[in-house]
């Protein structure tokens, strides 16, 4: 799967109209998996998970800033989260079907804040934008 | 087989009770054929296809969507017996319409996604978990006939 000069378009337009809100949206992306995935949990046992987390505002945050960095290098995506790509392979170990749980409540949470702007063709763009980070982080995984 | 607390039940026939079936139907159908253009394979018969905005404009998905939403309402009304009210249908999805139930796990989560989308703060975490267990019924109960 590749992304098109109109998908990279799409991706960079909705990034930017988030805004200073990514952290706060990658917060309830969490929560939102969290509480609809329970298994999800089980990679965050030393977390407190429950609404208004502070240790799951720091880590949406988190999420949020390495998915800003990713927008800005999309012509790059596995130079740009190779760091981290190395970290969910040899570190973290998350199981890959978790990223598609996480992809989709941050599709949830961005109909759910900017519904005018999530059109049918930025939905679709963004969908390939976080599959394509999905499979660059567990790229390494043997 | 899926149980519904009562809270779930309340939360699915609340949000329920709110949505235009033609509207919610149609988009959901749209946003599957455009963010997964191969599930266009159904749909050859629909006329144009080409673009997002002829696939959001297209009569016959409207059309189609309302009828796949129309049958999710009944399934709504029977939550404690999925599997035989969509007996029939599952039988016509792998005897007729020959698809793999990929496509109902697919659809469903357009359907949260379109639903996310239209009811904004009432659309918590709790409402989603709900919905998310009934799309999961639905598409299983959707595929207990497949052979």
């Amino acid at each position: 799967m590749v992304l098109s000069a109109k998908d990279k378009t799409n991706i960079s337009e909705a990034w930017g109209k988030i805004g200073g809100h990514a952290g706060e949206y990658g917060a309830e992306a969490l929560e939102r998996m969290f509480f609809v995935y329970p298994t999800t949990k089980t990679y965050f046992p030393h977390f407190d998970v429950s609404h208004g987390s502070a240790q799951v505002k720091g880590h949406g945050k988190k999420v949020a800033d390495a998915l800003t960095n990713a927008v800005g290098h999309l012509d790059d995506l596995p130079g740009a989260l190779s760091a981290l790509s190395d970290l969910h392979a040899h570190k973290l170990r998350v199981d890959p079907v978790n990223f598609k749980l996480l992809s989709h409540c941050l599709l949830v949470t961005l109909a759910n804040h900017h519904p005018a702007d999530f059109t049918p063709a930025v939905h679709a763009s963004l969908d390939k934008f976080f599959a394509s980070v999905s499979t660059v982080l567990t790229s390494k995984y043997r | 087989m899926v149980n519904f607390t009562a809270e779930e039940k309340g939360l699915i026939n609340g949000l329920w009770s709110k949505v235009n079936v033609e509207d919610i139907g149609g988009e959901a159908l749209g946003r599957l054929l455009v963010v997964y253009p191969w599930t266009q394979r159904f749909f050859d018969s629909f006329g144009n296809l080409s673009s997002a905005s002829a696939i959001m404009g297209n009569p016959r998905v409207k059309a189609h969507g309302k009828k796949v939403l129309t049958s999710f309402g009944e399934a709504i009304k029977n939550l404690d017996n999925l599997k035989s009210a969509l007996a029939k249908l599952s039988e016509l999805h792998c005897d007729k319409l020959h698809v793999d139930p990929e496509n109902f796990k697919l659809l469903g989560n357009v359907l949260v996604i379109v639903l996310a989308g239209h009811f904004g703060k009432e659309f918590t975490p709790e409402m989603q978990a709900a919905w998310q267990k009934l799309v999961v019924g639905v598409a299983t109960a959707l595929s207990h006939k497949y052979h």
